[in-house]
């Protein structure tokens, strides 16, 4: 790792001032991504403002039935949280299916949204790599790509957007939080992760020094009926090949909400609209269900070596419609292995 | 010794930038206060095994994959390599060195022993600091909850079987 000089910061305003006035600064929350990316020199900052320090870390319900989750909540108490465990069962179990138990207690909420991806010729430090030296190529479009993206790709970039719980997130329209150098500011959280495009190092609109303060998730009566099914190479403490949040209600036999989001296929935590689209006002039936997930995919493009996914995240849609259909899907905690194929 | 920085501007400069040459840092360790002298760069893991010798704590991975460095910070199993050691000042550090009470080791110690949870043992201070926080969590109800949530310490020789018994000897005893 090279030198850094490091300097804690004791109230936000401060910490916005001394990184959004230094180009060379940035933010230090739980370290889990960005220590590791120091140390393989990925990031080069000279300077680390630690955050932790700032009065970011509670988790509230709102009145009209959502929650507010602090920036520096950590991932582990989150999840823990009985008002997000009622409320928003999915949110739990997105981030108790997602890293370790070490490594939840140490994440922070806002770090995890901006967590970089999981490519490795983004994280070698060497390969050409759009996302890490801008206009040198993305290496893993020819190249070893069986984890990458399906859907939101293009030829700059297919590198997998890794986080669980935004998934939950993005299916919930929940909000963030910033305040930067020029104040505060809510970002819808479909709108705060971008596409690749032709600018794959653009991964969100925040300015540098602008800070995440918290997220809010509005009140989603439909959400206390939901699942997050998670499909990886093992059973635990392993990255999505496919995730689906998912939230339904089921009134006479047809669909009278739902909200989905797909992890593991697309470049952005991936909002399913156009399943939602299909679903609504449908029978509960599993020809529908497949259909909606046929929808979904059908603008996918895939590497040979990550064609698979296509049918997988079809099936795990399906899957959790089942699910939650069935009436099974209650938000019961999220049972060891859960998320292994079957 | 703390040095200010090149780039203080008006508004940041009541906050003391450190670095990057070794800063003077008190850290919390097994109960005791230790002073040492270390770049901002140093992780925690390091600063405890090279500048405090506390080898119990072993860099497997080095990024935060293995779960051989798990130490608590303030009593929550954490990942020593991916911390660095200048945010741990304020806040309570535990290593395995620190588990034994008045020379007896710690139920979860004993029961590794009893239960031959280990073979080469290089993951086993970092299984031993989970498994501790693992039993007082809650979550070490059954077999199937013990490998979930145990799912971030690995042992290459693979003596999972072992180290599931003895977490349920040492949790009924606990």
């Amino acid at each position: 790792m090279r030198p850094i000089t490091y300097l804690r910061a004791t109230d936000t305003a401060s910490a916005v001032t001394a990184v959004s006035t230094d180009p060379t600064s940035d933010f230090l929350a739980g370290g889990t991504t960005e220590v590791d990316l120091l140390r393989q020199n990925v990031l080069n900052p000279r300077r680390l403002v630690d955050i932790n320090d700032l009065p970011l870390t509670d988790v509230e319900g709102t009145p009209a039935g959502g929650v507010r989750i602090g920036a520096l909540a950590r991932m582990s108490d989150v999840a823990a949280d009985p008002v997000v465990r009622e409320r928003f069962p999915l949110i739990a179990q997105a981030l108790e299916l997602g890293a370790s138990a070490q490594l939840r207690n140490m994440a922070s909420m806002g770090g995890n949204l901006l967590q970089r991806v999981r490519c490795s010729y983004f994280r070698d430090a060497e390969s050409p790599c759009n996302k890490r030296e801008p206009g040198t190529g993305c290496s893993a479009v020819e190249g070893f790509s069986r984890g990458h993206a399906v859907l939101g790709t293009s030829e700059h970039c297919i590198a997998t957007h890794p986080s669980d719980v935004a998934v939950a997130l993005v299916a919930l329209d929940a909000q963030v939080r910033t305040t930067g150098p020029h104040g505060e500011r809510t970002y819808a959280i479909d709108d705060f992760f971008l596409l690749p495009g032709d600018s794959p190092h653009r991964e969100h609109p925040l300015e540098h020094g602008e800070l995440i303060t918290g997220i809010e998730v509005p009140a989603t009566p439909v959400a206390r009926h939901s699942h997050y099914l998670k499909v990886r190479d093992r059973a635990s403490y392993e990255f999505a090949l496919v995730s689906v949040a998912a939230a339904l209600s089921v009134v006479d036999g047809v669909i009278a909400d739902v909200r989905m989001a797909l992890g593991g296929v697309a470049t952005k935590p991936w909002r399913a609209r156009r399943a939602e689209d299909f679903l609504i006002g449908a029978r509960v039936q599993r020809d529908d269900f497949a259909m909606a997930a046929r929808v979904e995919m059908a603008d996918a493009r895939p590497t040979p070596m990550n064609a698979f996914k296509v049918e997988l995240a079809q099936r795990a849609i399906v899957r959790v419609l089942d699910l939650l259909s069935d009436g099974t899907g209650d938000g019961s905690e999220p049972g060891p292995g859960a998320g292994s194929p079957s | 010794m703390p040095v200010r920085g090149p780039a203080l501007t008006e508004q940041d400069a009541a906050l003391l930038e450190q670095g990057p040459g070794p800063v003077r840092v008190g850290l919390s360790v097994n109960g005791a206060k230790r002073t040492l002298d270390i770049e901002p760069r140093v992780s925690l893991l390091d600063a405890l095994r090279e500048h405090l010798h506390l080898t119990g704590a072993k860099k497997g991975c080095d990024q935060g994959t293995c779960g051989a460095c798990t130490v608590w910070v303030d009593g929550r199993r954490a990942l020593a390599c991916l911390t660095l050691a200048l945010t741990c000042e304020g806040h309570e550090i535990t290593t395995v060195e620190g588990l034994s009470e008045d020379g007896e080791l710690h139920e979860m110690q004993r029961a590794f022993i009893a239960e031959d949870a280990f073979q080469c043992g290089y993951c086993t201070p970092g299984q031993i600091m989970s498994a501790v926080a693992l039993v007082q969590e809650g979550h070490a109800g059954d077999d199937d909850e013990i490998k979930e949530w145990m799912s971030g310490n690995i042992c290459r020789c693979a003596a999972y079987p072992h180290i599931r018994a003895a977490i349920r000897a040492a949790r009924d005893r606990m």
